[in-house]
C-alpha cells in the first residue's frame, strides 16, 4: 500500500468529512445558543443532513470505486444507503425537536450525537473489511449508547441503558474475537478475500467456525435476532421514544447495511459453502419471527411491542438475506426494499405516538383508548401503519412482504415464507389490539383525584406531561366518558413527517416501481452476477 | 374497442378507491355530505358494471376488455392485468348492485359517517379487483383489501349481540341444552372475522408462492394467471404438486366462502356487522371465496381440482344441511339469515365440486342470486332493528301489520331463499341439483333435504315474524324509508326478474363456465 492508493481519489470521501466537521460545527454551537433557542440546531441538523444527501447524489451517483485499497466502497449501494440514512434522520430530527425540547435536557448533544451516529451508518454500508466494518458499528454504537440514556433521572430508562451498554459491548467483545479468529485462520480481513479463501476446496479448521460463530452472535445481538434479543424490548422502553424509534428504524438498517455487503461480497461467492451455511441464518430468521411475534402479543406498553415486532421483522429480513444468491437480485433487493418500506412505516408509526406522548406524556396501549375521537388524524396515521406492518394492502407492508417472501420461496424455502406469512397473521392480532384501543374503546375519563372541574384542568395541563407522569398511570381512574377531551394538535414538523409519511407507505405501496429500479442497481452493486 | 370497453374495468376498482380518498377530505361533522357522496361514487360504478355486463359480448366468449398496465418489471414481472369473463362479469354486476345498495341503506350511519363510507368504498373497489384482476399478485392484492375495511366496520360501527341467558326457550318450546347467554361483544365478531379471513388468506399466499416457484422451475417465474394458465394446460404442473396446492386454495378460499368446518366467523361477523356491511359481506365477499376457487384453484390446478372435488362436495352438502340446522335452532334473525347463507353457500360449493357444466353455471347463478336475496333480508332486518332495537324472533311477532313494506320484500328474499319457483333461487338451486343429480346421486338427496330444512326455518320465521298476532308493543312503528323502501323494491324485482327470466343471465354465465369446464 503507497501513499498515493491513500489520497488518490480522497474526494469521493467528501460527504463524510462535511458530515464530521457538521457534526463538530454542531457541538460547538450548542456553547453559544441559550436555551431557548436550541431547537434551531434540531433545524440546522436537518438543512444540513438533506443538504448531504444532496450533495452525495451530485457528487458520488455512477462512482464505482475502492478506497484505501479496498476498505471502503464508493459504489450505487452505499450511495443508495447514505440517501436512505440522512432520510432518516431528517425524519428523527423532525419528529423528536419538540421532545426534546419538552423532556430533554442537553439538546445541542442530542443532535450532535445523532449526526455523528449517522456517520456511523455510512461507513457501515460502506466499509468491505471486517475492522473498517468493525469501528464503523462501534462509532454507530457509541452514539447510541448515550442517545438511549439520555433521559437522566428516569430509572427506567437507567435500566435499559445500562442493559445496552453492557450487552452491545458485549457482543463487540464477541464480534471482535470472532474477527481475529477469522483472521488468525484465513489471514486477511477483506471480504472479497475472504471470499476467495472460502471459495478454496478443503476443510474448514475449528478455529473458522468458531470465529464465523462468534461473528453470527456478535451482529445477531445488533440486530436483536432471536437469541440474542434480550437487550432489545428494556432498551427500547428506556429510551426516550425519538430515539426508540431511531433505535428500530435506523440502528436496525444500517446492521442490514453491513451484514447485506458483507454476505454478499464476502460469503456468497463461496457457492457450495454458502449454500450450506445458509441454514444458520435460516434458523435464526425462523426463531426471530416466531419468538418476536408471540411475544409481542403479551406486551401492554407500546414501545416494547414495538420492540418484539421489530424482532420478528428482524426475522423476515434475515430470511431474506439467507437466499442471497449469485445469480439473482431478488434476495437482495427483497431486502433492501423492506428495509426502506418498513423504516417509512414504522416512522408514521414512532412519529405518531412521538406527537402522542407530547400531548399526554402516555406510552401504555390502553392510553390509547378514544384517540380515534380524540385526535382522528394522529390514530389514523397509526392504524394506517400498523396494517402495513401487518402485511396489507395497499400500503407498503404489503408489497414488501410479498416481494420478500416471492424472493424467499423462490430460492427453494418455502416452508420459511410461509412460517413468515403465519407469523404475520400473528402480529395482524396485536396490532390490532391497538386499534381496537384507537377505535373502538370509548375515551377514558380524565384521571381526576378529585371533584370532575379538577379533572378537566388535570387534562388540559397534561400538555407538561413531565408532572403529571404519575397520575396518568393510575388505571383505577380510568372510565369511559361520552364527551372526550380532543388532543391539542401536533406541532407542524410532526404532522409534516407523518403525512409524508403516510404519502410514501400508500404511494410505495401502489406503485414500487421507480424505488424499485433504484434498489436494483444498488444490490447489482454488490452482486454483480446478479 | 371505445373508450368505455378501454378504461371501464380499471375505473371499476379506481372510482370507489378513488372515492374513499376523496371522502376524506369531507368535513367530518357533516354525515350526510359523506352519504351523498358515497351514493354519487357507488352509483357511477353501478352505471359501470351495468355497462361492462351489457356489452360483454356471450357470443365471442372468452375474456374481454382485456387491458395491461405494466407495474412491475424483471425479476418479478408483475402488471396489473385486468379482464373479464362471464362469470365474473355477473359478479360485477352483482357488486356494483349491492354496493349501490348498501351505499343508500347505510343512511342512518350518523356516527364517524365519513370515515364509515371511506372503508366502505374501498370495500367495494378490493371485490371489484378481485373478480377482474389477471394476475395473482393482484388478484391477492386485492383480495386482502376487500377483507382489511372489516375489522374497522363491523368493530366501530356493528352491534352487539346480548341475549338474556335465563330465555332458554324457541318458539315456545324449552331447549334442553345451553345455549349460551350469547353475550356476543362486536369485537368478538369483528376480531374473529378478520383473523380467519387473514388466517384463509396465509394458506391462498403460501399457494401463490409455491406456484411462482413451480413456473420458475419450468421457465421465468410469474405470477400472471394467463401464462400460469398456459403452463397449466400443457401439464406442467405435476399431478403431485397440484394435489398439494390445491388444498391450499380450496380451503384458504373456502374460508371466505363459509366452506364448513371454517364458517363459524360468518355468521358472528354478518350478526355484528352493520346493516350496510352485512349486505356487502354476505352478499358479494362471500362470493369471492367461491369465485378464487374457480378462477384461482380449479382453472390453474385442474388435476388437483379433479382429485379434491369429492371432498369438497361432500363439505359443501355438509354445508347445506348443518347450516340449515344451525339457522334453525336461532333466535337471532340476523344469527338466521347468517347461517341460512352458510347453507345457500354450500350450494355454490356443490355446484362448483360437480365439475359439471350445469352444476358450475347454477353455482354462479346462485352466487347471483343470493348475494341478492341475502342483501335484501339484511337490509330489511336492519330497517326493522333501527326501529324496535330487537332481533329475537321470540319477542318480534305481527310485523306485516306495522312494517308492511319492510315485512314483504323480506318475504319475498326468504321465499326466494327457499328455492320458490319464480324466483331467481328457485332456477339457481335446481340447476345446481341437476348437476349433483348427475354426479353424486346420493349427496343430491341430502342436498334436496338440505332445501326442505330451508323451508322449514323460513316459513317459521315468516309465520312467527310477520304474520303471528300483532304485538301491541310494535304499535306506531314506522315503516320503511324510502330510501329502504326503494332499495327492497329494486332487489325484489331483481330476483323476480332472474327467477322468470334468466336467459340474460345464464347465458354469460354459460360462456364463462364453459371456458372454465373445457379443461376437465
Amino acid at each position: 500500500m503507497t501513499a498515493e492508493n491513500l489520497t488518490a481519489n480522497l474526494h469521493l470521501l467528501t460527504p463524510e468529512f462535511v458530515l464530521a466537521g457538521f457534526a463538530l460545527l454542531v457541538f460547538v454551537l450548542d456553547l453559544f445558543l441559550d436555551d431557548e433557542h436550541k431547537d434551531l440546531l434540531g433545524w440546522l441538523s436537518a438543512l444540513g443532513l438533506i443538504g448531504l444527501a444532496v450533495l452525495s447524489v451530485l457528487m458520488l451517483a455512477g462512482e464505482n470505486e475502492s478506497l484505501y485499497d479496498g476498505l471502503l466502497a464508493v459504489d450505487a449501494y452505499s450511495l443508495f444507503f447514505k440517501v436512505f440514512f440522512c432520510g432518516i434522520g431528517v425524519f428523527i430530527i423532525l419528529s423528536s425537536i419538540d421532545y426534546v425540547k419538552k423532556f430533554l435536557n442537553h439538546p445541542g448533544e442530542f443532535y450532535g450525537l445523532l449526526l455523528f451516529s449517522i456517520l456511523g451508518m455510512n461507513l457501515m454500508a460502506m466499509s468491505r473489511e471486517l475492522l473498517t466494518a468493525y469501528i464503523s458499528l462501534e462509532l454507530l454504537s457509541f452514539s447510541l449508547y448515550v442517545m438511549v440514556a439520555y433521559a437522566l433521572g428516569n430509572p427506567k430508562s437507567n435500566e435499559g441503558s445500562l442493559k445496552y451498554i453492557i450487552i452491545g459491548a458485549l457482543s463487540s467483545a464477541i464480534l471482535l474475537y470472532g474477527l481475529s479468529m477469522v483472521y488468525s485462520t484465513l489471514g486477511v480481513t477483506r471480504f472479497d478475500a475472504i471470499a476467495e479463501e472460502l471459495s478454496k476446496a478443503g476443510d474448514v479448521s475449528p478455529a473458522l467456525w468458531a470465529g464465523l460463530a462468534l461473528i453470527v452472535a456478535g451482529l445477531g445481538f445488533k440486530l436483536a435476532a432471536v437469541p440474542f434479543h434480550m437487550w432489545a424490548p428494556d432498551a427500547y422502553e428506556g429510551a426516550p421514544l425519538p430515539v426508540t424509534a431511531y433505535l428500530a428504524i435506523a440502528s436496525k438498517a444500517a446492521a442490514f447495511a453491513l451484514v447485506l455487503r458483507l454476505l454478499a461480497e464476502a460469503f456468497v461467492p463461496a457457492g457450495d459453502r454458502w449454500d450450506q451455511w445458509q441454514i444458520i441464518i435460516v434458523v435464526l430468521a425462523a426463531l426471530s419471527m416466531l419468538v418476536g411475534n408471540l411475544v409481542a402479543l403479551a406486551q401492554r406498553n407500546l414501545k416494547r411491542l414495538m420492540a418484539y415486532s421489530s424482532v420478528g421483522h428482524v426475522g423476515y429480513i434475515l430470511a431474506g438475506t439467507a437466499v442471497l444468491a449469485q445469480d439473482s437480485l431478488l434476495g437482495a433487493n427483497g431486502v433492501i426494499f423492506y428495509l426502506v418500506g418498513y423504516s417509512v412505516t414504522s416512522m408514521v408509526v414512532f412519529a405518531a405516538l412521538i406527537a402522542f406522548f407530547n400531548a399526554t406524556g402516555q406510552e401504555e396501549i390502553p392510553d390509547l383508548a378514544g384517540l380515534a375521537d380524540r385526535q382522528p388524524f394522529l390514530a389514523m396515521a397509526i392504524a394506517i401503519g400498523l396494517f402495513s406492518l401487518s402485511g396489507l394492502p395497499i400500503f407498503v407492508g404489503f408489497t414488501i412482504k410479498f416481494y420478500l417472501f416471492t424472493a424467499v420461496a423462490n430460492e427453494g424455502y418455502l416452508w420459511l415464507a410461509g412460517l413468515a406469512i403465519l407469523t404475520s397473521l400473528i402480529s395482524l392480532y396485536y396490532y390490532l389490539q391497538v386499534i381496537r384501543q384507537m377505535y373502538i374503546q370509548p375515551a377514558l375519563a380524565a384521571p381526576a383525584d378529585g371533584d370532575e372541574h379538577d379533572g378537566d384542568a388535570e387534562v388540559e395541563s397534561a400538555e407538561d406531561a413531565g408532572e403529571t407522569d404519575e397520575h396518568l398511570h393510575t388505571p383505577a381512574h380510568h372510565e369511559p366518558v361520552s364527551d372526550y377531551v380532543p388532543l391539542p394538535r401536533p406541532s407542524p414538523a410532526l404532522i409534516a413527517v407523518v403525512f409524508l409519511g403516510l404519502v410514501a407507505t400508500v404511494g410505495l405501496g401502489v406503485y414500487p416501481a421507480p424505488l424499485l429500479d433504484l434498489v436494483e442497481v444498488a444490490s447489482a452493486a454488490i452482486l454483480p452476477g446478479g | 374497442m371505445n373508450s368505455f370497453d378501454q378504461s371501464a374495468l380499471l375505473l371499476t376498482i379506481l372510482v370507489p378507491l378513488a372515492g374513499a380518498g376523496l371522502s376524506m377530505f369531507l368535513p367530518r361533522n357533516r354525515p350526510n355530505d359523506a352519504w351523498y357522496f358515497a351514493i354519487f361514487v357507488s352509483a357511477i360504478t353501478l352505471v359501470i358494471s351495468i355497462g361492462l355486463f351489457i356489452r360483454y359480448d356471450f357470443g365471442v366468449g372468452g375474456y374481454q376488455f382485456q387491458r395491461i398496465y405494466e407495474w412491475l418489471d424483471a425479476p418479478l414481472n408483475i402488471d396489473l392485468h385486468l379482464a373479464m369473463d362471464g362469470i365474473a362479469a355477473t359478479l360485477v354486476l352483482l357488486n356494483g348492485i349491492v354496493l349501490f345498495g348498501a351505499v343508500l341503506i347505510s343512511q342512518t350511519i350518523k356516527h364517524r359517517s365519513r370515515d364509515f363510507f371511506v372503508l366502505l368504498l374501498s370495500l367495494g373497489s378490493g371485490v371489484f379487483g378481485v373478480f377482474v384482476a389477471q394476475d395473482l399478485f393482484f388478484l391477492f392484492f386485492f383480495y386482502e383489501l376487500a377483507v382489511l375495511p372489516m375489522y374497522l366496520l363491523i368493530g366501530v360501527w356493528g352491534s352487539s349481540t346480548i341475549f338474556d341467558p335465563d330465555r332458554q326457550r324457541l318458539w315456545g318450546i324449552p331447549i334442553p341444552f345451553d345455549l349460551g347467554s350469547y353475550n356476543r361483544p362486536k369485537e368478538y365478531g369483528a376480531m374473529k372475522l378478520m383473523l380467519v379471513l387473514v388466517g384463509g388468506s396465509v394458506l391462498i399466499w403460501v399457494g401463490i408462492l409455491a406456484l411462482y416457484v413451480a413456473s420458475a422451475q419450468v421457465g421465468q417465474g410469474t405470477f400472471s394467471m394467463v401464462e400460469l394458465g398456459i403452463l397449466a394446460e400443457r401439464g406442467e404442473f405435476s399431478p403431485a404438486f397440484q394435489n398439494w396446492v390445491f388444498p391450499l386454495f380450496m380451503i384458504g378460499f373456502g374460508v371466505l366462502a363459509g366452506l364448513w368446518p371454517f364458517h363459524t366467523w360468518s355468521p358472528d361477523g354478518h350478526v355484528a356487522a352493520p346493516t350496510g356491511v352485512s349486505m356487502l359481506h354476505a352478499g358479494v365477499l362471500m362470493k369471492l371465496g367461491a369465485f378464487g376457487i374457480i378462477r384461482v384453484g380449479m382453472v390453474l390446478l385442474p388435476d388437483g381440482a379433479e382429485a379434491w372435488m369429492p371432498v369438497l362436495i361432500v363439505l359443501g352438502t355438509v354445508n347445506v344441511v348443518y347450516g340449515a340446522i344451525s339457522a334453525m335452532s336461532q333466535r337471532d334473525l340476523k344469527y338466521i339469515i347468517g347461517y341460512s347463507s352458510v347453507s345457500h353457500m354450500g350450494y355454490v360449493i356443490m355446484g362448483i365440486a360437480t365439475l359439471h357444466p350445469v352444476g358450475l353455471t347454477g353455482a354462479v347463478l346462485q352466487m347471483f342470486s343470493h348475494g341478492i336475496m341475502t342483501a335484501l333480508m339484511f337490509a330489511m332486518v336492519g330497517a326493522i332493528y333501527e326501529r324496535t332495537h330487537i332481533r329475537d324472533i321470540t319477542v318480534l311477532n305481527g310485523l306485516m301489520k306495522r312494517m308492511g313494506f319492510a315485512s314483504f320484500f323480506f318475504a319475498v328474499a326468504g321465499l326466494a331463499s327457499l328455492g320458490l319457483p319464480g324466483l331467481s333461487g328457485f332456477v339457481a338451486e335446481f340447476m345446481v341439483f341437476v348437476g349433483v343429480f348427475k354426479t353424486y346421486l346420493p349427496l343430491a338427496v341430502l342436498a334436496v333435504f338440505g332445501a326442505a330444512l330451508t323451508a322449514i326455518y323460513i316459513l317459521r320465521l315468516l309465520a312467527r315474524t310477520f304474520y303471528g298476532e300483532p304485538d301491541p308493543r310494535w304499535e306506531g312503528l314506522n315503516d320503511a324509508s324510502p330510501v329502504e323502501k326503494s332499495v327492497g323494491a329494486a332487489f325484489v324485482l331483481i330476483l323476480l326478474f332472474v327467477g322468470v327470466w334468466p336467459a340474460p343471465m345464464t347465458r354469460v354465465i354459460n360462456v364463462g363456465v364453459d371456458s372454465v369446464m373445457r379443461l376437465f
